[in-house]
Parts: structure tokens; C-alpha cells; sequence
């Protein structure tokens, strides 16, 4: 695994979060899940945000992308504001402009792998881009299985389609929580291998939540969560440089 | 495994609500309608042992008046006698029959049927015990009437206002004598009694001096046998005489079988809501037992045998069945309670009595709520013994095999087949066999369709899914989608409102059809523009006729009088006298040979079939023996195609006349000239002195006179289409929260990738909405098929018959299916959209 200089890149920004804090409860029984987290997401890199479980790691990726509300800060998808949206202009926002990868049930079973690529843009009533989608397509490698539905898709193939639909309505940027979770690891590889590639070859922004060193070390970036604070940063990361990177995580909870 | 069952009961509380709603209903039913049978025959029994409390010995006489031969009645001096008898204290005669009160606007009070006349029969106190006056006294002068408390207040008549009167002669007015109360059976059921003076009521009734029946009171101490034993050697061979002690009992004993087809309608309708229950409650178990897979692998992995599930099971269903029972019980009590209000609202009258709570609607509607419950759940709970403890270990829910609904699409296939068989030899066959074989054609049909719908709920909504994805787009196409995915589920959700449709619509169509059949009958065969008959259905006075054929505009007037003669050599045959040259004017009559101007000669018409079987053409002789015995001939004049209107025979009025002590008129019609205006009828109304008593239908009122019966049957299934349809609703409410909870995660999902709340809402509408239709539709289809098939069976007997469909109703059923489905998702569909999302799509 070679590293890439983040020099060179673009440097636009897809998604900011400024201050971004999570409250749960109050008083007494508070816990803080985000604590003043501030971070960018840049257009066509492929970041993700690692720490141990309860770190507030997947907190964080769901108000970055308008699934959960936050107590205070601030959050930009592009140009946008999130804080002051409604569920409504959320979810339009969510729709037009954000793909999402899930750990499971990343699908409709009533409809077949093609329909589910293009679910998205039929919720938003627009006719896709035939040949961005074929493209799409071609690159997850799923030409033979478009008119199957997904009890007859086996776990990798499934997960090929949420990605193929993320991609297919090339939103501004690409969320997956976990999406290598439920797969064994060659296919786990098979779907990075892809996200890798739509950054690389398509421009695409992709942030992805892992606590797999393995995934992790697709990224362009690492950025390492704890506590509900961004403790780390690591570019061009290694499976073995985030391995070393978690593991003192360990040791300092086991010192401190 | 019975503490497991009882916690799995609460564990699941809102998961069980429709369940236990659907027993419920069925239950409160059938107590309800047990407890108010049994309150209401009680009520009644008291009653009418009040109403002989004071009589010892009842006689009537059952003497044919017109016979000249015999004594009319109970003459005056038979009434002595009996008053002479040891231990009578009084004998009061009595004669009645009816007699119709006119409201200050003309109106006749109380329903046409029950208004009786009877005469005030004072013992030699001066009072009559039968009567209980409130004001004033009883009538004693020929021009006085005294009048029920209930009728005198709903005419605001006060003790000497002048009344107005009819019996089934002209109207004659008198002045009321006084105002009293009675437990008289008519006037219980909501009629009208008026007094007359017994000189008046005899004259009027029967013959003066003669009574129709004698009611004895006994001195004090006396044995009603003995005088019963003393009494029946008094009475002449026509009379008989009973103890007023079994008169009550057999009028007790005739209340409680009129009582008894209300009961069956009533539990007709707690049938249909057990019946469409069992697929709820039936449904709700399999889905609790999907859901409880893996607790259920689990159990059988520690040891837990097949048998040891699928009784708790059965348990769980046994608790639920439980408290739904005992809910129903308590709600049936209070539906007793407004049945009884609601009857007296209804102008029913209902004697006053206690609540009655016997053991057995109890136990009837506790074991009934029980059993269904359990029978329902008993499949699904089979299915849960078949669960293999490895499914503890994996996360894969237990699926349906493909081979089970093979098994049963077959039979249900073979079922419906063997329906479907049944109901065309049945319409073939036509009569009473061919409608048996229909009605158990039709159970089988039911049944195979309901065995059926899982596979047919593909097909049909694949049909409707572009009319979806159309105007709803996406949430349109994933409704289509997710109605089929289950569909068991959909079937047994849908088999509901299959069921009360069926017959709702069988019932439409026919009814529809028959009404169509007797509007056109109506319409090709009454020319006149007036019937005139009598409220109470009974005959016309003669002088009625009379005045009709004297009014200014009537161009042509002719009674159907029935006249009973014996023709040819054998039997009786009904005929009907009528006005020769007026009758072609008033009802069609198509003469096949001869012509009907021949009457006018003495001559008769007879109808096609009957000069057929007798072997008559015109022109033959026939034999006569009329009423009085006298025997005479008949030429044949005509003969004419048969009709529904007229009867087999056509003779002169003037030829029976003279043979009959009364002449018999059910009806006169009339036809006038310039037609049907409300001048004509204000003519007719006035030249029949304004008589309450007589109603006079124009053809509108003819043509709903006939088709009313079918209305009525019509509006009661309806009543029965309203309990399916609740039903059908919770089934609806049942199932989708189901499906909304099993598709949490997928909910979340879409909601995630940018469907919007509303459009979450929409989906879970439609699919409501495409469920409910589907179950509609089957319904409707099988329907008309039931009602295509009854229809043949009559349609021989009914002229002109032609299968209608009543479009319009069944356009009104398939929208108040499609209510239903919006209805029942409105739950649902609100808790579909505000899922927390990040719940749902959180993995396992």
C-alpha cells in the first residue's frame, strides 16, 4: 500500500463540521457523545473516521450527513447549512445530494438490483444519466445481475449495489457506516476496492465509519476519534500504521 | 410453558390489541343478541300473562259469517248462559276487526296493521276490565268511541272532540267518550284501538247479536278448569273454548318464535364477524410466531418438545381469547341495553322488564370467544412446533417453503372448482334444488377463493401496479410491491372484506335485478294511473267503488275482486270480477283469440296456461258452481296471454254479485283523465270521504310497493357489509402495523436516502388501500357469479327477467373498500413515518 501526497489535490471542501457538538440527556445522566468536533471533508478524497466503539465515531458521520440532529456547531454539506433545515429540506438535501452505504439492509428485497441503483433518483422523480449509471455499472461489476433481486444476490454482490446506487446519483458526497461489516474479507476488499476507485478514477468524496485497520488503510485519510474529540489524523494510512495508531488508543485507556 | 404463554401475552399487549378488538366485537355480538332475546321474551311473557291475568276462560268463535247456514258467532243468549255458569263472576262479549283514527290532518295514527275497533263490553257494574279508563268513560251511545291513551294524544284528541273513523266502510265521525290504557297486544305493538258501543261494533264487525269471542272472569276461589269443563258444552260446534292460563303460554310460546328469527339475524351477524375474525386473529399468531422464531429455536433447543409449543401456543391464544371474551360480555350487555332503546326509537314498543342474565349466553359467548381464538391460532401454532432448534443459531427468519402453497393452491383450486361446478348445475338446474346446490356451491366457492387468494393477490395487483406507479410514483410502486410480499398475509387480510362482499353484492345484483324485472313488469302491465286500497291490506267497501266510478275525471275505474268458484268439474279456481271495457283500460290484458268485449255478455277470460291444462278454447261451455252453491254456465269469450296481474279467470262483476254475501275488493284501479297529477288525487281522496284508512298509489308508489320487500332484505345485508367492513379494518390496522414493524430497518432506509415523511405515509396507504380493493374485487366477482346463478334459478318465474348489474353499487363498494384502506393506515402509516431512523438502520 503506497501512500498519496495530499499535495496536488483539489482542496474544496465537501463537508464541514465547525464546533459540531452532540448532547444526550441532561444534568446528571448527560453524556457528551461530540465534543466541539471540528473537521473537512475534501471533494474527491476518501476519508475514514476511526476510534473505539462509543467514541462517537458514528455519531459524527450521522449529523455530518443529516440523519441526526446536534446540539450545537455547525454543520455544511457544499454550501448548505444544516443546522437550520428542516426534516423536509433534509431529506430533499439527503436525497439530491448525499449517497449513503449501510453495514445491512442496504436494500429493498422487492425490487431488483437495478431498480435499487436507480432508487434514489426515482424517489426524486429524475431519469438517470444512462451513461454515468452504465459506467456505474461496469465498474461494480454487475452487468449479468441487474434484473436479480437481492435474496438471490449473494452479501458482496448486495453490498456491489448499494455502492453502484450511492454512485449512481453522483451525489456531492458518499457516507458508509460500517460497509464492509457483514462481508467476509475478500468481498469486504472487492467494495473498497471500488469506493477506492470512484474517488480515484470519478472524482467522488467518500467518507466512510470503520473500526477495521484493513478498510481503513484504503483511505486517502484517517481520522481518528475519541472520546467524542478528533485526537489523530494520518494521511496515506497503512493497515499497520492504524493498527499502531489504535493500539495506543488501548494503552493509554488502560494508563489513564 | 403456561407462565411463558401469559408473559408472551404481555410482552406483545399492542401487538394483540386488533385480535383481541376482532373477538371482541364477535363475542359482544352474541351475548348481546342472547341476553336481549332473553330480556326481551321475558318482557313479552310477562306481559301477555298480565294481559289473562283476569281471564278464566277465553272462546272464539271461528263461524264463516257469510255462511248462511251457521250461527255467525256467539249469540247473546250463549253469553247468558255462560255468565250463568257456578263460579263465573262476569262474561264480556267482544267483536273486532279494523278500524282506522284520522289525525286532525286526515292522516291515519299508528301502522296500517295494527289498528284495530273492538267493543266496550261493561259488566253490570258499568265497567269493562279489559280497560283501564283515564279520562271519561267508556262509549254507550251509537256515535261514541273512546280511543287508546297513545293514539288520543297523537291526535291531540281531547274527551269530546269529534273523530274521525274508518272501518273498511265510508268514513263516520264520532265523539270520544273517554281515553283508557290496556295491555291489548295491538296496541303494545304500536297501534291504535278504538271503542265502540257493542250494538255499533256488531253491526260493523259481524252480525248484531253475535259475538266473536267471550272472555270469562272467575269468582273469587274459583277452579278456570271446572268452568272451562262447564262452559264448552254451551258453545256451539264452531267455537272452542282454552283457560286463560294456556292462551298466555301459547301466545308466549308465538312471541318467542317471532323472537327467534331476529335472534338468527343477529347471530348472523356475530357469525360473519367470528367467521372474518378467525383470519385476523389467525394472522396476528403467525406473525408472532415468525417474529418469536429464534425464542421459540431456543426453547426447542433446551429441551422443549413440538407438542409443549404448539400448546403455548394455544395458551397464549386461550389468555387472549379470555380477556376478549370477558370485554365482549360486558360491551354485548350494553349492545342489549340499545337494541332495546333503539327498537323503542324505532316506534317498537317493548314492554317494560328487568335486564335478564341467564347462564347461557355467558358460557355461550365465553366459549365461544375462546374456542374461535384458539381454533384460529391453532395453525400458526402447529408451524412454530416445526421450527428446528438450529434456528436458534441462525439469524435467517423461517420461510414459507414454496411446497406448502403448491399443497394449497391445489386444494384450493379443487375446492373452488368443485364450487364453481355446484353453483352453474345449480343455476341450470333452476328451482329449490338448483338453489340449494348454489348455496353449497357457493360455501365451497367461498372457501376455495379464500384457500386461493395468497396466489391470486400476484396476479390481480400486478394488474393495478401501473395505475400506481402513475400517479404515485415511487411510493406508488414500493406499495405495489410490498402488498404482494406476504401473500398469505395479504390474502387472509383481504379474505375479510372478499367475504362480506360476496354477499353484499350476491345481494345487490339480485336484488337490482328482481327490482328492474318488477319496475318493467310494473310498467308494461298497470296502465291505470291510481291503485286504491285499504292501510291494513284488507278489502274495500263496495261503496268505495261506487264513489270511484262516480268521481269527475276518472275515465276508467275497474275493481279485482276475488272471486272463488268452482269451474269445470273439479277444484276451485281463483278469479278476479272485474268492470268489462274498463279492465283493458287499466291493466294490459293481450287476448290471444276471442275478444274481451265478451264479458261484458256474461262471458269469461281465461288466462293461456290454465285454458291450456283445462282444454279450453273460446267458444266452450262451461260448468259453474258459484260461492252460494248455485250452479250455472260460462262461455269461454277470450283467452289471454298470463300475466302477474291478473288471475287465471276474468268474469263480470255483475255475473258473481248476486252469488256473494260480500264482494271481496283488495284493490280498484283507476285511470283518469290527464294522468297522474296531484289535482286527480285530491279528486279521488275527496270522492272517498277523505278516509284515512285508504291509501291511494299513484305508479311510482305501486312500483316501490312491490320492490320494498327486496329494499328491506337489501338494507339489513348492508347492516351485515358494515360489520364486515369494521372487521375488515382492524384486519387492515393488524397487518400493516405488522408490516411497518417487520420493515423498520427498510423504512429507515429509504427515509435516509430522501423519502420524505409524506411520501413514507403514502406508501403504507396505498398498499392499505391496494389490499383492501383486491379483497373488494374478489368479492365483487364472486358476487355477481352468486347472484348471476340465483337469478337463473327464478328467472322462469319472472317475466322479462334480464341480469342488471348495479354498476353504481358496486362502484360505491369499491370506493368504501378503498376508505377502508386509508382508514385502517392512518395508524400505521403516521408511526411508519416518524421511525426513528437511526434505530432502524442500526445492524442487529
Amino acid at each position: 500500500m503506497t501512500t498519496t501526497p495530499v499535495a496536488g489535490r483539489t482542496t474544496t471542501v465537501a463537508a464541514r463540521a465547525t464546533d459540531l457538538s452532540k448532547i444526550y440527556g441532561q444534568g446528571e445522566t448527560q453524556v457528551v457523545a461530540l465534543d466541539r468536533v471540528s473537521v473537512e471533508f475534501r471533494q474527491a478524497e476518501f476519508t475514514a473516521i476511526m476510534g473505539p466503539s462509543g467514541s462517537g465515531k458514528s455519531t459524527l458521520m450521522h449529523c455530518v450527513a443529516g440523519l441526526d440532529t446536534f446540539s450545537s456547531g455547525s454543520v455544511r454539506i457544499g454550501d448548505t447549512e444544516l443546522g437550520s433545515l428542516k426534516d423536509k429540506q433534509l431529506t430533499k438535501l439527503r436525497r439530491d445530494k448525499i449517497g449513503f452505504i449501510f453495514q445491512a439492509f442496504n436494500l429493498l428485497p422487492t425490487l431488483t438490483a437495478l431498480e435499487n441503483i436507480t432508487l434514489p433518483m426515482d424517489i426524486a422523480g429524475r431519469k438517470p444519466d444512462k451513461q454515468w449509471l452504465d459506467t456505474v455499472i461496469q465498474m461494480v461489476g454487475l452487468r449479468d445481475r441487474l434484473s436479480h433481486r437481492p435474496s438471490q444476490l449473494s452479501g458482496g454482490q448486495q453490498q456491489r449495489v448499494a455502492v453502484a446506487r450511492a454512485l449512481a446519483s453522483r451525489p456531492d458526497i458518499i457516507f458508509g457506516d460500517e460497509p464492509t461489516g457483514n462481508l467476509d474479507s475478500r468481498s469486504g476488499a472487492e467494495v473498497l476496492g471500488f469506493l477506492r476507485n470512484s474517488v480515484r478514477e470519478l472524482g467522488q468524496t467518500v467518507v466512510m465509519v470503520t473500526h477495521d485497520p484493513v478498510a481503513a488503510a484504503y483511505a486517502d485519510r484517517v481520522v481518528f476519534l475519541a472520546d467524542g474529540r478528533i485526537v489523530d489524523e494520518v494521511y496515506g494510512p497503512t493497515a499497520d500504521s492504524v493498527l499502531d495508531r489504535m493500539k495506543r488508543f488501548d494503552a493509554k485507556g488502560r494508563t489513564s | 410453558m403456561f407462565r411463558t404463554a401469559l408473559r408472551n401475552v404481555l410482552a406483545h399487549k399492542a401487538r394483540l390489541l386488533m385480535t383481541v378488538l376482532a373477538v371482541m366485537l364477535g363475542v359482544a355480538f352474541v351475548s348481546g343478541t342472547l341476553v336481549f332475546a332473553d330480556t326481551l321474551s321475558n318482557a313479552f311473557r310477562n306481559q301477555s300473562a298480565k294481559s289473562y291475568d283476569n281471564v278464566a276462560v277465553a272462546i272464539t268463535s271461528y263461524a264463516n259469517p257469510d255462511d248462511p247456514k251457521e250461527e255467525p258467532g256467539l249469540s247473546r243468549k250463549t253469553l247468558d248462559e255462560i255468565s250463568a255458569v257456578d263460579g263465573v263472576a262476569a262474561a264480556h262479549g267482544r267483536v273486532d276487526g279494523f278500524a282506522g283514527v284520522a289525525d286532525p290532518d286526515g292522516k291515519l295514527i299508528g301502522v296500517g296493521w295494527s289498528n284495530k275497533g273492538s267493543n266496550f263490553a261493561p259488566g253490570k257494574d258499568g265497567k269493562d276490565p279489559a280497560y283501564t279508563f283515564t279520562d271519561g268513560s267508556g262509549p254507550v251511545k251509537d256515535d261514541q268511541i273512546a280511543l287508546d291513551k297513545e293514539s288520543a294524544a297523537k291526535g291531540e284528541y281531547q274527551v269530546g272532540d269529534r273523530v274521525r273513523v274508518a272501518t273498511n266502510g265510508p268514513v263516520k265521525e264520532y265523539t270520544l267518550s273517554g281515553v283508557f290504557t290496556t295491555e291489548d297486544g295491538a296496541v303494545n305493538a304500536g297501534g291504535s284501538l278504538v271503542l265502540f258501543d257493542t250494538a255499533v261494533a256488531q253491526k260493523q264487525y259481524l252480525k248484531p247479536g253475535y259475538f266473536a269471542s267471550v272472555t270469562v272472569t272467575a269468582a273469587p276461589g274459583a277452579d278456570d278448569a271446572k268452568i272451562l269443563d262447564a262452559v264448552e258444552p254451551l258453545l256451539p260446534t264452531s267455537a272452542e273454548a282454552q283457560t286463560g292460563q294456556a292462551l298466555a303460554d301459547e301466545q308466549a310460546r308465538q312471541i318467542e318464535q317471532g323472537l327467534g328469527s331476529l335472534k338468527q339475524v343477529l347471530l348472523g351477524f356475530a357469525g360473519i364477524a367470528l367467521f372474518v375474525g378467525i383470519f385476523l386473529i389467525s394472522n396476528t399468531f403467525t406473525m408472532l410466531v415468525a417474529q418469536r422464531t429464534k425464542e421459540i429455536a431456543l426453547m426447542r433447543a433446551v429441551g422443549a418438545s413440538r407438542k409443549q409449543i404448539t400448546r403455548s401456543v394455544l395458551a397464549e391464544a386461550a389468555v387472549v381469547g379470555l380477556v376478549a371474551s370477558v370485554i365482549g360480555f360486558v360491551l354485548g350487555i350494553g349492545l342489549a341495553v340499545g337494541l332495546r332503546s333503539g327498537m323503542a326509537a324505532f316506534e317498537m314498543k317493548i314492554p317494560d322488564g328487568p335486564l335478564v342474565l341467564s347462564a347461557t349466553p355467558v358460557i355461550a359467548a365465553i366459549g365461544v370467544g375462546v374456542l374461535i381464538t384458539m381454533f384460529a391460532a391453532w395453525l400458526p401454532g402447529r408451524r412454530a412446533a416445526k421450527i428446528p432448534p438450529v434456528a436458534a443459531m441462525s439469524s435467517v427468519h423461517a420461510v414459507a417453503t414454496t411446497k406448502s402453497l403448491v399443497v394449497r393452491n391445489s386444494i384450493g383450486a379443487a375446492i373452488t372448482a368443485l364450487g364453481a361446478v355446484g353453483i352453474v348445475a345449480g343455476a341450470s338446474g333452476g328451482g329449490d334444488n338448483g338453489r340449494i346446490l348454489i348455496a353449497a356451491g357457493a360455501f365451497f366457492a367461498l372457501v376455495g377463493v379464500i384457500i386461493l387468494i395468497p396466489l391470486l393477490s400476484r396476479p390481480v395487483i400486478a394488474l393495478v401496479r401501473p395505475l400506481l406507479v402513475g400517479p404515485f410514483g415511487v411510493s406508488g410502486k414500493l406499495a405495489g410491491q410490498n402488498a404482494v410480499r406476504n401473500p398469505r398475509r395479504t390474502g387472509a387480510t383481504a379474505s375479510a372484506l372478499a367475504i362480506g362482499l360476496t354477499l353484499v353484492t350476491g345481494l345487490s345484483v339480485l336484488g337490482a335485478t328482481v327490482g328492474t324485472a318488477i319496475d318493467k313488469m310494473t310498467t308494461d302491465n298497470i296502465k291505470a294511473d291510481y291503485m286504491v286500497s285499504m292501510a291494513n291490506g284488507g278489502d274495500l267497501d263496495q261503496s268505495a267503488l261506487t264513489a270511484l266510478q262516480k268521481a269527475g275525471g276518472v275515465s276508467a275505474v275497474s275493481p279485482q275482486q276475488s272471486v272463488y268458484f268452482e269451474l269445470g268439474n273439479d277444484d276451485f279456481v281463483s278469479g278476479s270480477a272485474v268492470t268489462p271495457g274498463d279492465i283493458e283500460q287499466v291493466l294490459n290484458v293481450d287476448v290471444i283469440s276471442g275478444n274481451l268485449g265478451s264479458l261484458a255478455e256474461g262471458q269469461i277470460a281465461v288466462a293461456e296456461k290454465t285454458a291450456k291444462s283445462k282444454g279450453w278454447k273460446t267458444g266452450d261451455s262451461v260448468p259453474v258452481t258459484f260461492n252460494d252453491k248455485k250452479k250455472g254456465t260460462l262461455t269461454v269469450g277470450a283467452v289471454f296471454k298470463d300475466s302477474e296481474f291478473l288471475s287465471p279467470v276474468l268474469v263480470d262483476t255483475k255475473v258473481v254479485n248476486p252469488h256473494e254475501v260480500k264482494p271481496f275488493i283488495p284493490q280498484i284501479f283507476v285511470k283518469m283523465d290527464g294522468g297522474q297529477t296531484s289535482a286527480n288525487e285530491k279528486v279521488l281522496i275527496d270522492a272517498l270521504g277523505d278516509n284515512p284508512a285508504i291509501t291511494i298509489m299513484d305508479q311510482q308508489d305501486i312500483r316501490n310497493e312491490f320492490g320494498g320487500a327486496i329494499n328491506t332484505l337489501l338494507n339489513i345485508m348492508y347492516g351485515l357489509l358494515a360489520m364486515a367492513l369494521i372487521i375488515a379494518v382492524l384486519g387492515v390496522v393488524n397487518t400493516l402495523a405488522m408490516s411497518v414493524f417487520e420493515r423498520q430497518q427498510e423504512i429507515g432506509m429509504l427515509r435516509a436516502i430522501g423519502l420524505d415523511r409524506r411520501r413514507v405515509k403514502r406508501m403504507v396507504r396505498l398498499e392499505a388501500v391496494v389490499i383492501s380493493v383486491f379483497g373488494a374485487v374478489i368479492g365483487i366477482g364472486l358476487g355477481s357469479f352468486l347472484g348471476w346463478a340465483i337469478g337463473e334459478t327464478i328467472a322462469d318465474q319472472i317475466p322479462g327477467y334480464a341480469l342488471v348489474l348495479p354498476w353504481d353499487r358496486i362502484g360505491i363498494f369499491l370506493v368504501l373498500a378503498g376508505l377502508v384502506g386509508v382508514l385502517a393506515a392512518l395508524w400505521p402509516a403516521r408511526n411508519a413515518a416518524r421511525l426513528n431512523m437511526l434505530n432502524a438502520i442500526k445492524a442487529e
